[in-house]
């Protein structure tokens, strides 16, 4: 009997529901998939080798488990340090650093901006000094770091390097990795200091530099995450982060970088929302496109050079403030759709995260939910146990193509840069964030605890506080630290910074050299804005 | 009576220095759809420049979109800034995530109403139509 014989009889016969069968990003799904949906024999191949759909490694988590990677940061340095080594000790093997607001849009805590900003959603971070403190007794050798920040992306990397320096540890020893995105700002966080194609060339800067002086270092995560996060769809993340990444490798081919020397060491970085076969799919496409894309359009042929390598994230939009204790049963589902995906890196999120930062009891429970899904589920005892799923095969197939019509669409606005400038991308997932919110408020799509099976609610639960005074003391921090530096050297630091920026001379050796001199990272983004101007929210609506 | 019933017009404002504006964009659009005039002042907006606009627009009320955690330093900023310039009667609401505990602080310093993760956009818009009134 053919799939569709029997879709017609006896399936039929037995009904549906009144429902429509599709993904949380609205993609309609069959009701089966059979051998007649199946991939050709052999386009999947086999894990480690191309084009990589099965996973990275050949041995996966059998070889060495993915990275327990909680994103973490609060207050001063201080707090988060403490924060970090909870986690460690608790048997987290990666940091994630989360820095606040002013620091991320190039701030000191001391700038009239920064009010009421500081140590809120993240650690202030100001100096080296901030730096300092933040990594104090943790050997940057002995742990990998990845830093979330991107438009003064170049200053936090110039401290860390600066800070394993003092701790006595050659640069080739640091494993890490630093957001660094910003085409991906441009389209959804909205963090950012100067237009695209500065910002592109400090990028490129950071990825030469890398390459030479700290070659284990990951210089660019390029990010679906937030693209997700700000309402796309699945098709739209996995498009929009290849597109991004095709950009990064043209500007660094542009520079006269081998790809084979850079590829290897850009590393990506995917959201799990909570539509689990969609996730599962949308990961293993994204390795083959990736791979493809590499070999295809830029001649790559070293394996290294091919491979797409994750970090993943639960979804933080997914999570409700009602009965926040279903998001544990959320994450949960997600993360394991991440693993069956075969991330690298995992950081799964805190059943409190819709009404604050997390507490520690919370994120104790989430780093719990990795352990159990590595040492007790079983899921990582077979490589790709999904693999060769109709369905999954069917749908990693289809969210491949879908992807690849974004993608030349995207090239036929003239590349990712331009398609920014026309607002592309952000109107479309502006439209898909939309959409989604009506089908809610319709009961098209369900939300437990929100538009269905909602109770008069508990009480929050304990939630973490950033003390009012973290603000206050560190603004006398960096004042301090200001007074106490050598104001000679450092002006003249600056101005060998601004004479990089303004030239075109790699803007890694001067900044550190600024760092060390005791500048920070609301003085560099000065100089940023003043050489290279300040890019303006065009509110694309 | 006879009311000309112009639209009520409203400024949506992303104060301080958070780039989350995915809930910001989906009110500006819900609000046009229900009939609102709309003003959107994209990100990064200090009190001074949101004050300024609401003047500028003769808005009725401004509706405010903070997920940074600083919400008991940015809402009182704009409104203070609004009182210097005589737009102390425009309505402030706004949304994000406030916890419950600081929902009275920000009631006593003149904050209408703050919408918290899970409202809908209906909510919003039923409580725009019921509690804001234009300006004379």
């Amino acid at each position: 009997m053919t799939k569709r014989e029997w879709l017609e009889g006896a399936y039929r016969k037995s009904g549906e529901r009144p429902v429509r069968f599709s993904t949380v990003s609205d993609m309609e799904v069959e009701p089966l998939y059979t051998d007649e949906d199946a991939p050709k024999s052999g386009s999947i191949g086999l894990p480690g080798e191309f084009p990589y759909t099965r996973g990275v490694y050949p041995s996966m988590y059998r070889g060495r488990l993915w990275t327990m990677r909680q994103f973490a940061g609060f207050g001063t340095a201080e707090d988060t340090n403490a924060r970090f080594r909870f986690l460690l000790g608790e048997g987290q093997t990666g940091l994630s650093t989360a820095f606040d607001m002013p620091t991320l849009m190039g701030y000191d805590a001391d700038h009239p901006r920064a009010r009421g900003e500081v140590g809120r959603e993240g650690v202030a971070m100001s100096t080296l000094g901030d730096m300092r403190a933040l990594f104090k007794d943790v050997r940057l050798d002995k742990v990998t770091t990845s830093m979330t920040v991107n438009c003064t992306a170049s200053v936090a990397l110039a401290m860390y390097l600066a800070v394993a320096e003092e701790q006595g540890i050659p640069w080739t020893a640091l494993g890490g990795t630093i957001q660094n995105d910003m085409l991906k700002e441009f389209i959804a966080q909205k963090e950012w200091i100067c237009p695209p194609t500065p910002s592109l060339r400090i990028v490129v800067d950071m990825i030469e530099f890398c390459m030479r002086e700290a070659p284990r270092w990951h210089p660019v995560s390029i990010s679906g995450y937030h693209i997700r996060e700000a309402g796309s769809t699945a098709v739209q993340e996995l498009a929009f982060t290849l597109a991004d990444g095709i950009a990064y490798v043209e500007a660094a081919v542009a520079r006269g970088l081998s790809v084979e020397a850079f590829a290897p060491r850009l590393s990506f970085f995917f959201n799990l929302h909570n539509d689990f076969l969609e996730e599962v799919a949308k990961l293993r496409a994204a390795r083959r496109l990736w791979a493809t894309i590499m070999r295809e359009r830029f001649g790559a042929k070293d394996p290294l050079a091919l491979r797409l390598r994750m970090h993943a994230q639960t979804a933080g939009c997914s999570l409700t403030a009602q009965q926040p204790l279903n998001n544990v049963v959320r994450v949960t589902v997600q993360a394991l759709a991440g693993v069956l995906g075969g991330v690298q890196s995992l950081h799964t999120n805190s059943l409190d995260e819709t009404l604050a930062l997390p507490s520690e009891q919370a994120v104790m429970v989430a780093l719990r939910t990795q352990q159990i899904i590595a040492e007790e589920s079983g899921v990582t005892n077979v490589v790709d146990p999904l693999g060769g799923s109709y369905a999954v095969e069917a749908l990693t197939d289809r969210m491949e193509r879908d992807a690849r019509d974004y993608i030349e669409r995207i090239d036929g606005l003239g590349g990712m840069v331009r398609a920014i400038e026309v607002g592309y991308p952000q109107r479309e997932i502006a439209e898909a964030a939309y959409v989604y919110q009506q089908q809610l408020e319709r009961r098209e799509k369900v939300v437990v605890g929100v538009n269905r099976y909602a109770v008069a609610e508990e009480r929050p639960p304990e939630l973490l506080r950033v003390s009012l005074d973290v603000e206050e003391r560190q603004v006398d921090r960096v004042r301090r630290w200001k007074r106490e530096r050598d104001a000679a050297a450092s002006r003249a630091a600056l101005a060998r910074v601004r004479a990089a920026a303004e030239g075109t001379e790699n803007l890694m050796p001067p900044l550190i050299a600024a760092v060390k001199a005791g500048c920070t990272v609301g003085e560099v983004s000065d100089v940023y804005r003043s050489v290279f101007g300040v890019y303006q929210d065009p509110a694309w609506l | 009576m006879a009311v000309s019933a112009r639209p009520l017009r409203i400024l949506v404002a992303k104060p301080g220095l958070d780039g989350h504006d995915r809930g910001a964009k989906i009110i500006v659009r819900a609000l046009r759809d229900a009939g609102f005039e709309v003003i959107y002042t994209g990100l990064h907006q200090t009190p001074e420049m949101i004050a300024e606009a609401a003047i500028q627009e003769d808005v009725d009320a401004v509706g405010l979109s903070i997920l940074s955690g600083a919400h008991l330093t940015l809402f009182p900023a704009v409104i203070e800034e609004m009182q210097r310039r005589g737009g102390g009667d425009i309505t402030i609401f706004g949304g994000g995530i406030v916890p419950d505990e600081d929902q009275p602080t920000l009631a006593s310093a003149g904050v209408a109403k703050v919408f918290t993760p899970g409202a809908t956009i209906q909510d919003v818009v039923d409580w725009v139509r019921a509690h804001v009134r234009p300006r004379a």
